[in-house]
């Protein structure tokens, strides 16, 4: 599977997911500085976390807004998968390509600590790797993940089974107690309505190897692999 | 007509500046007539303690500073020590103490950045943090606003940087209630073969200064830094930094790529004293002159007078002598990121350091004067008193109170409030976060097992009663957390944090205390390769408790040897290994349950400490144990406590059960788990080296028994550990 990271300045965990694609797929992702817009032929677009721009106005307002970022837009448009994490989900959000936004945590605090996720719809290009295990520990890193929607649209993303993952105890049980930022419905991943855009705020490429104590990060590129197959 | 040209100099003017009558007349000897005003203020930006060392340099000099892996020592932006296969590692620790009351955001946020450009300047890609952060007394009016300041602003800046935090202190005395500490370090990783040094070299290069905008922020910031807090703390406010952490993140990418090119020849960030600073320090240590060109600053406030350019602390700047048949290549490095990029100057053969503002030249001074040959006082020193003897321990302690007191008060509970609020995982490398002995991550390039691990310590109130074997122990305590988790302790970084070595008693607390360090670091094989020193940290008259924070860094050639601090299995066996705890002179038992301050310190005994720690990371790197924690506050029952509640395993010790046993805070001590088919052989090496282990008991069950003395729940236990902050905390919203 052939994938390309789009680099804003300010972003962090570029490198991260970078190294992460190659361990999984092995082969290298292209690395695509915001300023050329030509986007390569590739299966899968990631944009990373990070705080590109230094989250100046809002998060992820300014890439959004970004010549590189309409690429994106064309290649997810045209059906494309295409990956937002933490700072890339915000991206997204704010470029249009997913429904809702991202606030301040409920505590309003930059929160990093190792949560539950349980993954909803194990039937999508990006999740029908979780199936047998639907309930993982997961890191999560940010300021900003408090996902919000309007009543009709989040009765779109139930209905349309469009929720990837939900926040959730060690035991699969999915409560507020359990949800780290205060997000509508627990909400920790969502799909566009064509299932073929990700965003999510918790961080797989950080979760690919015995180092990392878990490897149930690689499962989302894994189901790309079989769903691109 | 240039702003400031015509202000008389007047003995106030030079009492403002923090210069004495003697630094006056021999400024008035240097130049052979008045200096002007942007004069006074590079002679007070060069000369003041932060900067020039001046009280603490004949006795930083005592230090060992060299060893067969030390590459670079102190002198440099920071340490570089080699960890083989061509890589080096980076590090030094900084305080921003005086901005970080003032204003506790920006203070520590521009705290960690200036820690983290010390890091990249040198080449090196920024791959560890940590910061040992000291408040006043938790019912001080300020403390709340204080640390949910500084550690909102340490996350701040880390977080949106990308560098993990790994590690580090926090603690509450009422000592430090007008006077906070706040002090960063940070490590990177180079290759050993391209390190970027500050000493220009060849004469009429280009001085190109790369960054952010220089602003009136920070005027006059390393003079605040400098001397004793007062009243007046509410108009030091604009001598405070604000941070960018973008822009920094920005200017790391640029110098990394840049240095990929063989364009720079000297770099040297701006911290404190800003321009002044980094320029003085790149001819001075170069041995060239400097002339600067003050209309090519790049600026983001109008009309600046040349004195508030010079000593302008804006951060995310740099300065540095590029090749100039390279220059093209440089400019569009610095556009692609959007950097400010200007020729600011050029290296002359004078030795002089010039500064010209609008065609007219402000300054015209002796560089070597200025930088490395700046005034060095021998401050008197006064006997230090010995503490208060030790008296009667009652009888009748409750232990299990006791216990849960100590795991559950300020200074033991969990720190999990604040680590949280830091990015602990970014990078990938993180092998062991916050909450263990010291902090570990995978180095990259190497092998994938290599990994480096850090630790920071210091026990205040030891170093008040005994500032020698205080040293050695801040020295000893952080040379044990990383053999606690198996690495070999390569080399440290000291930042010294006293009161006014003006008062004969610190100068003898600070002089001692370093001794103390230097004879820890020699035993141990520890040079101290970077460090920093503040000086002042006293309000009103009264200083901090003496504070020299120790930073470590040791090597582990396979992380997944790494031992961690928790109870992993029912039935393994709980071995101590030194001596029985006995020593409860200014113990926490002490401290926080009998409610007295006295006694002597534990004495460190370094033969000891070095023969323990190496007979526990051999048993480490052959695969013998199942954890490992070091002793320290509290001794061995809260150890025992933070093994069972980490592990959520409880344990049964047959231990006498008398105060000292339980709580005597003893040095060179461990407490280890292994299998119990591993127990003869462990014991059997331990006769062979002279090491001094005794079995305490077993791993099991909800509950940690020891003795006859402590029988709790460990989820009771836990309870009182991690609820003290998130509940200290709270309090704030509720007022």
């Amino acid at each position: 599977m052939k994938s390309a990271v789009i680099l804003f300045p300010g972003l962090n965990r570029d490198r991260d997911m970078l190294a992460a694609l190659e361990k999984i797929t092995g082969h290298k992702p292209h690395a695509i500085w915001h300023g050329d817009a030509e986007l390569p032929k590739v299966d899968l677009v990631v944009v990373p976390g990070g705080f590109s721009y230094g989250d100046y106005l809002r998060a992820g307002a300014i890439a959004a807004r970004s010549p590189a970022l309409a690429e994106v837009k064309k290649h997810a448009d045209a059906g494309g998968l295409t990956l937002g994490v933490c700072n890339g989900f915000q991206i997204l959000t704010e470029a249009g390509l997913l429904p809702g936004a991202l606030m301040r945590n409920r505590d309003l605090k930059f929160l990093c600590k190792t949560i539950h996720l349980k993954a909803e719809n194990t039937t999508s290009a990006f999740t029908n790797q979780y199936a047998e295990q639907p309930v993982f520990p997961c890191p999560i890193a940010h300021h900003d993940g408090n996902y919000t929607i309007d009543p009709d649209g989040l009765k779109q993303l139930q209905d349309n089974d469009q929720i990837a993952f939900r926040y959730c105890d060690a035991d699969g049980n999915v409560t507020q107690a359990a949800n780290p930022n205060g997000s509508i419905d627990d909400i920790a991943g969502i799909l566009n309505a064509k299932g073929n855009v990700l965003g999510m705020m918790p961080h797989p490429e950080n979760l690919i190897e015995k180092a990392h104590g878990g490897n149930e990060g690689r499962f989302i590129v894994e189901s790309l692999v079989e769903a691109v197959a | 007509m240039i702003p400031n040209q015509d202000v008389e100099i007047t003995k106030d003017l030079i009492a403002e500046h923090g210069i004495n009558d003697e630094e006056y007349a021999k400024i008035l000897e240097l130049l052979g007539r008045e200096p002007s005003y942007t004069e006074l203020g590079i002679f007070s930006a060069m000369w003041n303690e932060h900067c020039s060392y001046k009280s603490s340099k004949l006795w930083l000099k005592t230090l060992p500073t060299t060893g067969e892996r030390v590459i670079h020592g102190p002198g440099e932006n920071a340490g570089v020590v080699d960890i083989g296969d061509g890589q080096a590692v980076v590090f030094k620790m900084e305080s921003h103490n005086h901005p970080s009351y003032i204003e506790p955001y920006q203070g520590a946020a521009t705290g960690v950045g200036g820690i983290l450009r010390d890091v990249f300047t040198m080449g090196a890609r920024p791959i560890a943090a940590m910061n040992a952060l000291r408040f006043g007394a938790p019912s001080h009016e300020k403390t709340r606003h204080l640390v949910s300041g500084v550690v909102e602003g340490v996350g701040g800046y880390g977080n949106s940087f990308g560098v993990p935090t790994v590690g580090g202190e926090v603690e509450f005395d009422p000592r430090y209630n007008g006077n906070i500490l706040v002090n960063a370090f940070a490590a990177g990783l180079a290759d050993a073969d391209k390190i970027f040094l500050c000493a220009a070299k060849g004469v009429g290069l280009p001085i190109v200064y790369l960054g952010a905008k220089t602003g009136r922020d920070g005027v006059g910031g390393a003079t605040m830094a400098s001397a004793e807090f007062g009243d007046d703390i509410e108009e030091k406010r604009p001598t405070v930094q604000v941070g960018d952490p973008f822009t920094e993140k920005c200017l790391l990418e640029a110098c990394l790529e840049l240095m990929q090119t063989g364009a720079v020849i000297a770099i040297q960030d701006m911290g404190a004293a800003g321009l002044t600073c980094s320029a003085v320090e790149m001819g001075a240590q170069g041995n060239l002159g400097v002339e600067l060109y003050l209309d090519d600053v790049p600026t983001r406030e109008e009309n600046m007078s040349a004195y508030e350019m010079m000593l302008s602390e804006s951060q995310e700047r740099m300065l540095m002598v590029l090749d100039p048949d390279k220059e093209d290549v440089a400019k569009a490095i610095f556009e692609k990121w959007e950097l400010d990029f200007a020729i600011v100057g050029k290296t002359t053969d004078d030795l002089r350091f010039r500064v010209i503002h609008g065609g007219t030249e402000v300054a015209n001074m002796p560089i070597k004067e200025l930088g490395d040959e700046a005034p060095e006082y021998d401050r008197p020193r006064s006997e230090y008193p010995a503490p208060p003897a030790l008296g009667d321990i009652p009888s009748g302690i409750d232990a299990n109170q006791a216990l849960l007191t100590l795991v559950g008060n300020e200074n033991g509970a969990s720190r999990r409030w604040v680590w949280e609020q830091y990015d602990t995982l970014i990078q990938g490398n993180s092998v062991q976060i916050p909450g263990g002995d010291a902090g570990v991550v995978r180095v990259e390039g190497a092998d994938g097992k290599k990994a480096l691990a850090f630790s920071v310590d210091v026990t205040p109130r030891y170093c008040e009663a005994n500032p020698r074997e205080g040293g050695k122990q801040a020295v000893a305590e952080c040379w044990r957390n990383l053999s606690a988790v198996g690495a070999l302790p390569l080399a440290s970084t000291d930042n010294l944090n006293f009161g006014n070595p003006e008062k004969p008693e610190i100068m003898e607390q600070f002089a001692q205390s370093i001794l103390g360090i230097g004879d820890a670091c020699r035993a141990l094989d520890f040079p101290i390769v970077s460090g920093n020193v503040s000086l002042y940290n006293e309000t009103n008259g009264i200083g901090i408790l003496p504070t020299p924070a120790i930073g470590g860094v040791g090597l582990m050639a396979d992380w997944s040897k790494m031992m961690t601090l928790d109870f992993k299995n029912e039935g393994d066996v709980i071995l101590l290994i030194g001596k029985n705890g006995s020593h409860l002179g200014q113990s926490a038992l002490l401290r926080d349950v009998v409610g007295r301050i006295e006694g002597d310190a534990p004495e460190v005994d370094l033969d000891e400490e070095a023969k323990n720690g190496a007979f526990v990371r051999g048993l480490i790197d052959d695969e013998l144990l199942t954890a490992s924690h070091d002793l320290s506050d509290g001794g061995l029952a809260v150890a025992l406590a933070e093994m069972s509640i980490k592990g959520n395993l409880g344990a049964t010790v047959e231990a006498t059960s008398d105060v000292e046993t339980l709580f005597g805070e003893d040095q060179a001590r461990y407490c280890i788990t292994a299998n119990s088919a591993n127990i003869d052989s462990i014991k059997a090496r331990a006769k062979d080296l002279g090491v001094t282990i005794s079995e305490l008991g077993t791993v099991g069950g909800d509950t940690l028994k020891i003795g006859d003395a402590i029988s709790l729940k460990i989820d009771e236990i836990r309870a009182a550990h991690e609820s003290w902050f998130p509940d200290f905390m709270a309090q704030e919203a509720a007022e």
